[in-house]
């Protein structure tokens, strides 16, 4: 892989920064002139230079290196097109920062296809100075979706596991790993965080009680509670796509068997029943299937089942160890980790083709996490006995990697599209 | 069956003989600790640490080293659950303590090693904990005074990666109630 850049976005909150660093970028880039935000120095970080990073992490977009400009072309500039064609771009993003009176600010931009010399649109934002991170990553939004036709996830966000020592942070960041914040702080250990539907609330897997026990974290006010701590381990939540109930791994009938529950822990009653482990559940986007793994044919597999329950079909076939099932957004595709020998890697199952492509060079992957548009998938591996998140695009081309010097690295999961 | 029996009565008698005591190890039990422990003591004082001592009577044998209940671990070949012979000894000592102790409360929990899926080792260990617990309940002990739980990979007593390692974690703990 080419490594393209290494960036390290510093922020102010510095405890446990994931950096970011991109190891491979796709065939085929759009190369896009991001001119800098006039005034953009007047709001840090600069809108351009995020956008520019946001584009380029993606790995669809190639920024063009610029010549100081003068006059600056702003949203408001008549553009020559040709011009900018000449200087090879395909794309043209210009704007500019302005401090309004009350102390706030105002950025604008336009978006321009050179190529068929036409404006593409543009917005407005009134902001505070705190949101100028925010504001760069929805202008990022917009680029990418006019550009490449489908939705951004750079307003997203996620959730991983930092383990330092004995202790162990749920922590939220950006989904570049900037503004991380520290959900929740344990001695024990926290693992299979998985997001609300709404973006909302955290389910996830505390051992506080010295076993496993799911609760449901509140990320606005803090507030959390129990939804399953029955005799026996409790783990492996689940939402269902409509955010009122969880599919969960109880062992309080014996073995580790698969369960429904209401999210604030009422009306539980089994699933499904077997003599195996059944574990991981993952309901498909419309709701109908669950996806599970178990070790009901002799070796762990990955099973699809009805959600309203009945008979399991096994879904994987080659290998003897495939686990961590997780549908894709559209539901066409499914990612999992696969071992080849002594390696642990993301695989890739195209439902209709029956098609499997590995996806990673790592060795010791875990938890994929599909972003909510698809393209990517996030992952747990571990560089030189570091735990590190890793990224990469569900063709196998644009690979990412995000560390932090400060610990291990673990739990990934993507959090869904804000509104 | 019967060997079942002899040890049960074997180890009823033990813990009669450390019942009566405030703790020892049972080999020692019957005559060196007791003059030496409490040569001048007026019996007024015993009554007043009563409530305490009664809990703590029968856990002193847990902890004494000399007793296999000190014994804890129960180690599983790779992907394997079945409790190995070497391991029957232990097993039906702490059946033998749960059933003459009924109030005492046992947490076992399960352990499986770093490699692969957290959850789904979370369903290895939880399969080693149930087959422990399965043992000592078909031994006698009430299935009320066991939870089996499982803390997959998370919770490793040996961290290099490496076979050696790896059967250190793959492990049953037994922990009774007080000490977790």
């Amino acid at each position: 892989m080419i490594r393209l850049l290494a960036l390290l976005l510093f922020m102010p909150a510095a405890h446990a920064q994931l950096s970011i660093e991109i190891t491979g970028a796709g065939a085929q880039r759009i190369p896009i002139a991001i001119v800098p935000f006039a005034g953009e120095n007047t709001l840090p970080p600069g809108v351009g230079s995020i956008v520019r990073a946001d584009l380029e992490r993606s790995g669809l977009f190639r920024g063009l290196e610029l010549p100081p400009l003068t006059p600056e072309p702003t949203e408001a500039t008549n553009i020559n097109y040709a011009e900018w064609r000449a200087r090879l771009a395909d794309a043209l993003l210009v704007g500019s920062v302005q401090q309004r009176p009350d102390g706030r600010f105002e950025v604008r931009f336009r978006l321009h296809d050179v190529v068929k010399q036409q404006p593409l649109g543009g917005i407005a934002y009134t902001l505070n100075k705190d949101q100028a991170r925010a504001t760069a990553h929805r202008i990022s939004d917009f680029v990418y979706e006019k550009l490449t036709g489908e939705k951004g996830v750079f307003s997203t966000r996620i959730a991983y596991v930092v383990k330092r020592g004995n202790r162990y942070e749920l922590q939220i960041a950006d989904y570049d790993g900037a503004n991380a914040e520290t959900a929740l702080a344990s001695f024990e250990p926290i693992i299979s965080p998985v997001w609300s539907p709404d973006g909302k609330r955290l389910a996830y897997v505390s051992f506080e009680n010295k076993k496993p026990v799911v609760y449901i974290h509140s990320l606005s006010d803090g507030r959390r509670h129990v939804v399953a701590n029955f005799k026996g381990s409790n783990s492996a939540p689940a939402w269902t796509p409509d955010g009122n109930r969880l599919a969960v791994v109880l062992s309080r009938e014996g073995g580790s068997q698969l369960f429904m529950i209401n999210a604030d822990g009422s009306g539980v009653r089994r699933l499904a029943s077997s003599t195996a482990i059944d574990t991981e559940p993952r309901f498909s986007p419309d709701g109908q299937s669950i996806y599970f793994t178990s070790d009901r044919g002799g070796t762990p597999q990955i099973y699809r089942m009805p959600a309203s329950g009945g008979e399991p079909q096994r879904v994987t076939f080659e290998g003897s160890y495939n686990v961590s099932p997780r549908i894709s957004p559209d539901g066409k595709t499914l990612a999992y980790i696969t071992r080849n020998d002594a390696k642990f890697q993301v695989a890739l199952l195209d439902l209709s083709t029956r098609q499997v492509q590995i996806l990673t060079d790592s060795d010791r992957d875990e938890s994929p996490s599909f972003s909510p548009n698809g393209r990517m998938i996030l992952l747990a591996t571990v560089i030189g006995e570091r735990g590190v998140l890793s990224a990469v695009s569900a063709d196998g081309r644009v690979k990412q990697r995000l560390s932090t010097a400060a610990g291990d690295v673990r739990e990934p999961a993507w959090g869904p599209f804000i509104e | 069956m019967r060997a079942m029996f002899c040890v049960l009565s074997a180890a009823s008698l033990l813990l009669l003989s450390c019942a009566t005591e405030e703790q020892k190890p049972a080999a020692q039990a019957p005559v060196e600790g007791k003059p030496a422990a409490q040569p001048v003591q007026t019996p007024a004082v015993k009554p007043v640490e009563a409530p305490k001592k009664a809990a703590a009577s029968p856990f002193a044998a847990l902890k004494d080293p000399n007793n296999i209940l000190s014994k804890r671990s129960i180690y599983f070949d790779f992907d394997k659950f079945d409790v190995k012979a070497e391991y029957r000894p232990l097993v039906e000592a702490h059946a033998k303590f749960l059933r003459e102790n009924p109030s005492a409360k046992m947490l076992i929990q399960g352990n499986a090693d770093e490699r692969g899926s957290r959850e789904y080792n979370v369903g290895l260990g939880q399969r080693r904990s149930d087959a422990v617990k399965k043992v000592l309940t078909l031994l006698g002990a009430r299935e009320e005074q066991i939870e089996s739980v499982s803390l997959g990979e998370e919770k490793p007593s040996c961290s290099e990666h490496s076979e050696d390692c790896w059967a250190k974690n793959r492990r049953d703990d037994m922990l009774y109630s007080g000490e977790y």
